[in-house]
């Protein structure tokens, strides 16, 4: 019989410290839906996404009963709109989102991501279009996400396209401000983007992927904050050790869940994300893990070196428990979404250069962060420009999601309930960047692009 | 296969014959068991074979839980996988 103890493990991981799937994301390739007519290709859009995916709910939902395991959310991601609608005209953009948000709503599923274009080196007409119509599409719709990647390490940074992020941010607050500016929360900008991130709001299917595949992402701050509380005050190397270990059972589960996902609807098993990706709930925080290492406050200086020792071990133990890993991987710290780094900022201990500097070492980004609703839009466009370098140059992704709250200022809370929580707003530099910003341009890869 | 059946609650008197009753009921095969007692309160770990189910396995997930909530007993149902997923290389 397999040991008692193992079984209790198991079960005091999901029951009490929150162990979950956070995401079976599905995948779906696009390309073939394209069409002049713009009927037509809306047509094709919603018949393929709802013929592909039709069983994803009812798989998770299977899936969850016989391990006994929650899976939070259920998703599709599908090819980068922008490279399916050529012939569009901005109104007809909207109408895909609509289409998108139609096929979600009777999926049942939560989110749909791809509304979104890769401009890191240059946009043609068609992202155009579709970027100038991410702030409708974002508030006609409910389920929808975009995401731009505006820098690569092999191609340098987009300046326009940053500083036209920066107008998209604002104006999708504006345009959401009676919902908090939740229109936000949906939009995020990327540097290297991956191709098969199963998270939102960043998820879109890379154009080398397969017609369909299945992905998974991982969860469990929780259970790696217990671990650790349970090792007291060890050194170093055994708290990278524990972390490891743990991160590979977690990882374990992501596989199993990943693997019958494929076997059940008969599509390819993709990647496994394997992500600490907190929630608001009390025991499912990133920043109460870099607290349970000593520090007294996420934010307090070690921070950053706490979470590049936890990114790291996270990665080593998962690596070697799934057959494929990809995606973002490594540990998110959305400040919203986590109640740590939520209490964090509202007593002052974590700034927003803070965790610039933490999504050096991390997986991702800047991350719902809210910010006050009157910030110039190039002030918002320089901090998308600093997080994005650091991406391009240190060859990893980095990405932004930013909230300008409308009529909110620092001293104020935004609650965007669910998933999504709620935060202070954030202090910023007061000095402007405008000049800098308003250049345009490209500023070229980094000398390490070239590896040829 | 094989499903993990975990009982656990306050100690009274037949709570296995509870449990090994529903099982049987759906055609499960009890293998093994292993059970204590600390002080008033009440472990269980049942392995089943679950290929003879006559309903699918997540009805005798639900109904398993069921019977715990009508007997104040917190009864996990799992799938033998996870377990092995998570402790085995």
């Amino acid at each position: 019989m397999i040991n008692t103890n193992d079984i209790l493990e198991t079960i005091n991981m999901i029951r009490e410290e929150n162990l979950d799937i956070r995401t079976i994301t599905m995948g779906i390739s696009l390309l073939d839906c394209i069409s002049e007519d713009e009927n037509r290709l809306c047509q094709k859009i919603y018949d393929k996404i709802t013929v592909k995916a039709k069983d994803l709910v009812k798989t998770g939902t299977e899936i969850e009963k016989k391990y006994g395991i929650p899976i939070v959310n259920k998703r599709v991601s599908v090819t980068p709109v922008s490279l399916i609608g050529g012939s569009l005209s901005p109104e007809g953009f909207i109408h895909v989102a609509k289409t998108l948000d139609n096929a979600a709503k009777s999926l049942g599923i939560d989110f749909i991501g791809g509304f979104g274009a890769l401009v890191h080196k240059g946009a043609t007409p068609s992202d155009e279009k579709l970027i100038s119509v991410i702030p409708e599409a974002l508030s006609e719709t409910e389920f929808v996400c975009s995401s731009i990647n505006v820098a690569t390490t092999k191609s340098g940074i987009n300046m326009d396209a940053v500083a036209e992020m920066g107008r998209t941010v604002k104006r999708t607050a504006f345009l959401t401000k009676d919902r908090n500016s939740i229109g936000c929360a949906k939009f995020v900008v990327f540097a290297n983007v991956p191709e098969d991130n199963p998270f939102m709001a960043g998820a879109f299917h890379g154009v080398g992927e397969p017609d369909a595949v299945v992905s998974v992402g991982v969860s469990g701050p929780g259970v790696v904050c217990s671990a650790i509380s349970r090792l007291g005050d060890c050194d170093f190397t055994t708290l990278a050790e524990v972390i490891k270990k743990t991160a590979f059972k977690i990882t374990r589960v992501g596989q199993l869940v990943a693997f019958e996902a494929s076997k059940m609807m008969g599509v390819p098993f993709g990647i496994v994300d394997l992500s600490l990706a907190p929630t608001p709930a009390v025991g499912d925080s990133v920043a109460h893990i870099l607290e349970q290492m000593g520090l007294e406050v996420c934010g307090a200086h070690g921070t950053t070196a706490a979470l590049a020792l936890l990114n790291d071990a996270v990665k080593k133990g998962g690596v070697m428990a799934s057959s494929n890993v990809g995606g973002l991987s490594g540990a998110f710290i959305p400040v919203s979404e986590d109640a740590g780094m939520i209490s964090a900022v509202g007593r002052g201990a974590l700034s927003i250069e803070k965790l610039e500097a933490m999504t050096a070492v991390c997986s991702v980004g800047l991350d719902m962060i809210v910010i006050d609703g009157d910030t110039p839009e190039d002030v918002i466009s320089a901090i998308i420009a600093d997080e994005i370098s650091i991406g391009v140059a240190n060859t990893k992704t980095t990405a932004v999601r930013l909230i300008p709250a409308y009529g909110k200022h620092p001293g104020d809370t935004v609650d965007f309930g669910g998933l999504l929580g709620h935060a202070p707003v954030i202090k910023l530099n007061e000095y402007s960047p405008s000049r800098f910003i308003s250049r345009g341009g490209r500023i070229p890869a980094p000398i390490h692009s070239l590896k040829n | 296969m094989k499903a993990v059946i975990s009982v656990t609650g306050k100690d009274t008197t037949g709570i296995i014959a509870k449990v090994s009753t529903k099982c049987f009921e759906y055609g499960g095969n009890i293998i093994d068991i292993s059970q204590s007692v600390m002080k008033e309160y009440f472990a269980m770990m049942m392995l089943v074979e679950i290929d003879g189910l006559n309903v699918p396995f997540s009805e005798f997930v639900d109904s398993m839980t069921r019977l715990g909530e009508e007997c104040g007993l917190v009864i996990n149902t799992m799938h033998e996988d996870i377990f092995n997923a998570m402790h085995r290389i």
